[in-house]
């Protein structure tokens, strides 16, 4: 199975990488932006179809490693089982 | 004092700290390599600066979870002190041994830039010998220093006296300005409650000589030794009784 996780940082968390990206597309002339935040995408190949067994296990790989619980926060979409 | 160094792949703060405490200091330094089990016996674990594991994932992620970190974790709930500086310090939030994260710098720069620093309280091992209110400087050099910590954890770090040191103007005042990273309160360096692990994003051990611009970073790592002294004596001479 594949699934995807995402690692944002929170939104009470002030995102310097999102600001200078929204500031070039300012600089830019993209006037219509009006907000960007920056976060990770993660692809992931699991061996095991059960989503069931691959909820648990992302979800303690995402918080152990991929996403520091003090600053970040994730989501865990899993692809279709196959 | 049986001081070990921890080096990971990346470190690169490793040869000072080992020339500071070592040859300017006189202590027994070994340096252990990240893919040790076994810390063996420590007086004083030291995390170096540098950037381990390139900063993938975040400053401090990777090495969090090198095989000797089970070893220095145990070594410092069992009370044993350990000491992260810079990369060393992003490490220890990172493995939960002390609260907050290191972020981004606010300003999105690499800073490597001499600082001051205001002593905040005198009790810890590594400021004991100092003054409360005592203004050091030395080098900070790093891109992740912004120091953030959610309101409890601040409030906690405050109502425990665990803050070492704040960036200050010369003079002493904690002020925005005299912020280089964006650090919440201007946090440059914190201990724990029971005071055994500390963390500090400065660099003491590149302060150790007048010819490389300050030795502050030694009153910082003889308060250290003098503190370890006076905790490892008496235990010594308990065991040999």
């Amino acid at each position: 199975m594949k699934a995807k996780i995402i690692v944002r940082l929170k939104q009470t968390v002030h995102d310097p990488q999102g600001e200078a990206i929204f500031q070039a597309f300012q600089h830019m002339g993209y006037s219509k932006i009006n907000h960007v935040r920056q976060g990770k995408i993660f692809d992931i190949e699991i061996n095991s179809n059960s989503a069931a067994e691959v909820r648990p296990l992302l979800d303690e790989l995402a918080r152990k490693v991929l996403a520091n619980p003090i600053i970040e926060e994730y989501v865990i979409e899993l692809g279709e089982e196959s | 004092m049986k001081i070990k160094i921890v080096v990971f792949p990346g470190s690169n703060c490793d040869h000072d700290t080992e020339y500071a405490f070592g040859s300017i200091l006189g202590q027994d330094v070994e340096m252990m390599w990240h893919q040790e089990q076994h810390l063996g016996n420590a007086d004083l674990v030291i995390l170096p600066g540098g950037f381990s594991y390139g900063d993938y994932l975040r400053t401090g992620a990777m090495a969090r979870y090198s095989p000797i970190m089970t070893s220095v974790e145990r070594f410092a709930r069992d009370g044993g002190m350990v000491f992260g500086i810079c990369n060393g310090f992003q490490i220890l939030c990172e493995a939960g041994l002390l609260p907050g994260a290191l972020m981004k710098n606010a300003c999105l720069q690499f800073r490597s830039v001499p600082v001051h620093l205001r002593v905040e309280t005198t009790r810890s091992p590594l400021t004991k010998q100092l003054a409360q209110g005592q203004i050091l400087t030395m080098p900070i050099a790093h891109g992740d220093g912004n120091y953030y910590a959610d309101h409890t954890t601040l409030t906690e770090l405050v109502d425990e006296d665990c803050i070492l040191f704040r960036y200050a103007t010369s003079d002493g005042l904690v002020i925005p300005e005299a912020n280089p990273n964006g650090s919440l309160f201007n946090i440059a360096g914190i201990c724990n409650k029971q005071r055994n692990i500390f963390g500090m994003m400065p660099h003491p051990e590149r302060a150790c000589e007048p010819v490389v611009g300050s030795s502050d970073g030694l009153i910082l790592l003889r308060s250290l030794m003098e503190s370890l002294e006076s905790t490892v004596q008496p235990r010594l001479e308990k065991a040999a009784v």
